[in-house]
């Protein structure tokens, strides 16, 4: 097993690589010029020779690419273009807070889905299956920026119970989690950010479940004379592995993907960051925040791998 | 089939299965009669579909039970299986009666150790530790001839050839030492040689441990290897019993005459083997008479308006088919077709 994870590992190197050319390369792709929303209009082509020498953008990209990955795996993402901060600082507090807001999300949305797929799959086919699939298309059908939108609307504006933006009473910047006062702020972001995982996990589950009280070892199972529960047991491990690749992708997306619901709710995480640095062209910033997103997409998915192959030593031959 | 003296390890009398969905009703087993005594191997021998393994299940009570109707008498060892509750089923179920299954590759549950569904089961009918059951799961695996036990006991089911899985499935039906041992087509799945070296292995354990064997199967080689006495099935109905010479040797019933001159010998090159024409009947809709008579060579008009009575020869000796009705023979009553 020790020497699978190192494999694994090592695996992970090039792929790592390769995102970083990706994120770097991403940048140039899109159109716009970062100098352009930091000079005049009228500057002079020395002044913009200046300002472009000052931050690297004379040399070609490859050499770019170089200096800036050796100065990446050092922690040094460069600074922001347009507040001038080190990207590493606002990167890390926004990457705090949004651990906070998807961690919330997924503890909800992962225990909920689990449970309701597991109930639906163990009755496939009977109303409750048919009621747990409801909730599960609605919840991948809804898109989520609308839900937070009405959200916003029934709680914060009709009935003025739950803040609509910010994560602590006036502008707080930080965040504690065990007082109301800043928990609620949370409240509403966290359900909406849960609805999709919670429709596809409820989904995955479900199938998953159903497919394996299908299999014949089951009813080897019943004839050994187990109790339900114990079955309910082998059943769980079963379908655990195709579970758990639906959880870490769903992970890896509410890490990385919740650009709009922190923007409607200006949760000032990595999704408002990337947000803020897109309109401005800010290249360091947007650099390093799709890099380390990726990175914690690769680590979710690295992780993910060892367990499923913790539960399912099938899946090591492969 | 009366046998005087100690009671039967299994009754089944008329045993009736249907299952019911909303479009239809099949009626997978009808009217089965039979008793098994202590430490006798009976074979059921059958094409797909005759009921055998659904017989087996209902033995059990392993057919689901929603849709499944099971009604008659189910006694094993004198307990009535049909009206055990709970925990008193499961108690039966790998304790006094358990069954090896068809798919050895499918029947192990994949994410456990062999060692670890073997110790289970042990632990969940002896009330010992986890480490008694795999002390225990490792002695079964060495009854059963598994070679390097010890390394296979930590074995996946996907590390095992199919030979020895059925061996460990067959430790694990084994594990908790049962009265009676259901095998559903144990050995169909596998290679001819692995085939004969497990069969051999169930016949020598089943001496030595004295258990009842019921063994499914539809191949007639198989039967006449394990078996003492075979009880015939088509469409759901035992149309013959006896024991094993007389079943294979004299056939009465013209379906395993049929079956018995389709199979293949060694001095048969060149010729066409016969087959019995047609297929067996539609169990949604079971024809009046008997349900052999539309392929049957030898019927009459008789054959189609009622159901031909169980014709009884010796103990043990019966064959449901009004051609073999010699006047002599005492008739079990005409059964009316329904």
């Amino acid at each position: 097993m020790i020497a699978y994870i190192l494999r694994r590992l090592l695996f992970v190197i090039p792929i790592a690589l390769g995102v970083s050319i990706v994120c770097f390369a991403l940048v140039y792709i899109a159109p716009g010029d970062p100098l352009n929303t930091l000079l005049p209009e009228d500057a002079s082509a020395e002044t913009i020779a200046m300002v472009k020498k000052a931050y690297g953008f004379d040399k070609p990209i490859p050499v770019q690419y170089f200096i800036w990955l050796g100065k990446v795996l050092t922690g040094d993402f460069g600074n922001s273009i347009a507040s001038g901060r080190a990207v590493t600082d606002d990167l890390f507090k926004a990457l705090g807070n949004t651990i906070l807001l998807a961690g919330g999300a997924v503890v909800v949305a992962f225990s909920l889905a689990f449970v309701m797929g597991l109930v639906a799959g163990y009755h496939s086919g009977g109303p409750v299956d048919r009621a747990v699939t409801g909730i599960a298309v609605i919840g991948v059908s809804i898109p989520n920026y609308w839900l937070g939108i009405v959200l916003v609307i029934i709680f914060a504006v009709e009935l003025n119970v739950l803040p609509a933006t910010g994560m602590g009473p006036r502008g707080s910047d930080t965040f504690n989690f065990w007082e109301w006062d800043h928990f609620r702020h949370l409240l509403m972001p966290m359900l909406t950010l849960s609805m999709i995982p919670i429709g596809i996990i409820t989904r995955t589950t479900r199938a998953a479940v159903a497919e394996v009280l299908n299999q014949d070892f089951v009813e080897t199972l019943r004839a050994k004379g187990l109790g339900e529960r114990e079955i309910l047991v082998h059943v769980i491990k079963n379908a655990l592995p195709q579970v758990l690749a639906v959880m870490g992708l769903q992970f890896g997306y509410l890490m990385g993907g919740s650009i709009l619901v922190e923007t409607i709710f200006t949760w000032p995480g990595t999704g408002f960051l990337l947000n803020k640095a897109i309109l401005t062209r800010d290249l360091p910033v947007l650099q390093g925040t799709i890099l380390v997103l990726a990175m914690i997409f690769v680590a979710t998915n690295l992780v993910i791998d060892l367990l499923q192959t913790m539960v399912d030593p099938r899946l090591k031959r492969s | 089939m009366t046998d005087t003296g100690t009671p039967p390890l299994v009754r089944l009398q008329d045993l009736n299965v249907k299952f019911v969905t909303r479009e239809s009703t099949v009626s997978a087993v009808n009217d089965v009669n039979l008793t098994l005594k202590a430490g006798e191997v009976l074979c059921i021998i059958g094409e797909s579909g005759s009921g055998k393994s659904v017989s087996m299940r209902a033995l059990m009570r392993l057919l689901p039970e929603r849709r499944a109707r099971i009604t008659g008498t189910v006694e094993v060892d004198g307990k009535d299986v049909l009206s055990l509750k709970g925990k008193e089923l499961s108690d039966l179920r790998g304790g006094l009666v358990s069954m090896i299954f068809q798919e050895p590759m499918t029947a192990l549950d994949p994410v456990y150790t062999v060692g670890h569904q073997i110790a289970e089961t042990v632990r969940r009918h002896e009330g010992c530790t986890y480490d008694q059951g795999m002390e225990r799961a490792l002695e079964l695996l060495e009854l059963v001839k598994v070679p390097s036990a010890e390394r296979r006991l930590r074995a996946f089911p996907h590390e095992l050839s199919g030979g020895l899985r059925q061996r460990a499935m067959i430790a694990m039906a084994l594990s908790c030492r049962p009265k009676l041992l259901l095998a559903d087509e144990p050995t169909t799945a596998l290679d001819a040689t692995v085939q004969i070296q497990v069969l051999i292995l169930l016949r020598k354990i089943q001496a030595e441990m004295g258990m009842g064997v019921i063994f499914v199967t539809h191949d007639l080689g198989v039967a006449a290897e394990i078996a003492d006495r075979v009880a015939v099935m088509y469409a759901g109905r035992i149309v013959e019993t006896g024991t094993v010479q007389e079943v294979l040797g004299n056939p009465k019933h013209p379906y395993t005459q049929g079956m018995l001159s389709s199979t293949v010998h060694g001095n048969m090159r060149g010729k066409d083997i016969e087959a019995i024409p047609g297929s067996p009947p539609d169990l949604r809709a079971m024809p009046p008479g008997c349900a052999f008579a539309p392929r049957c060579k030898y019927a009459e008009a008789a054959c189609t308006t009622a159901l031909p009575p169980e014709v009884i020869f010796d103990a043990g000796r019966m064959a449901r088919c009004i051609k073999v009705a010699p006047d002599s023979v005492r008739q079990k009553e005409l059964v009316p077709a329904e």
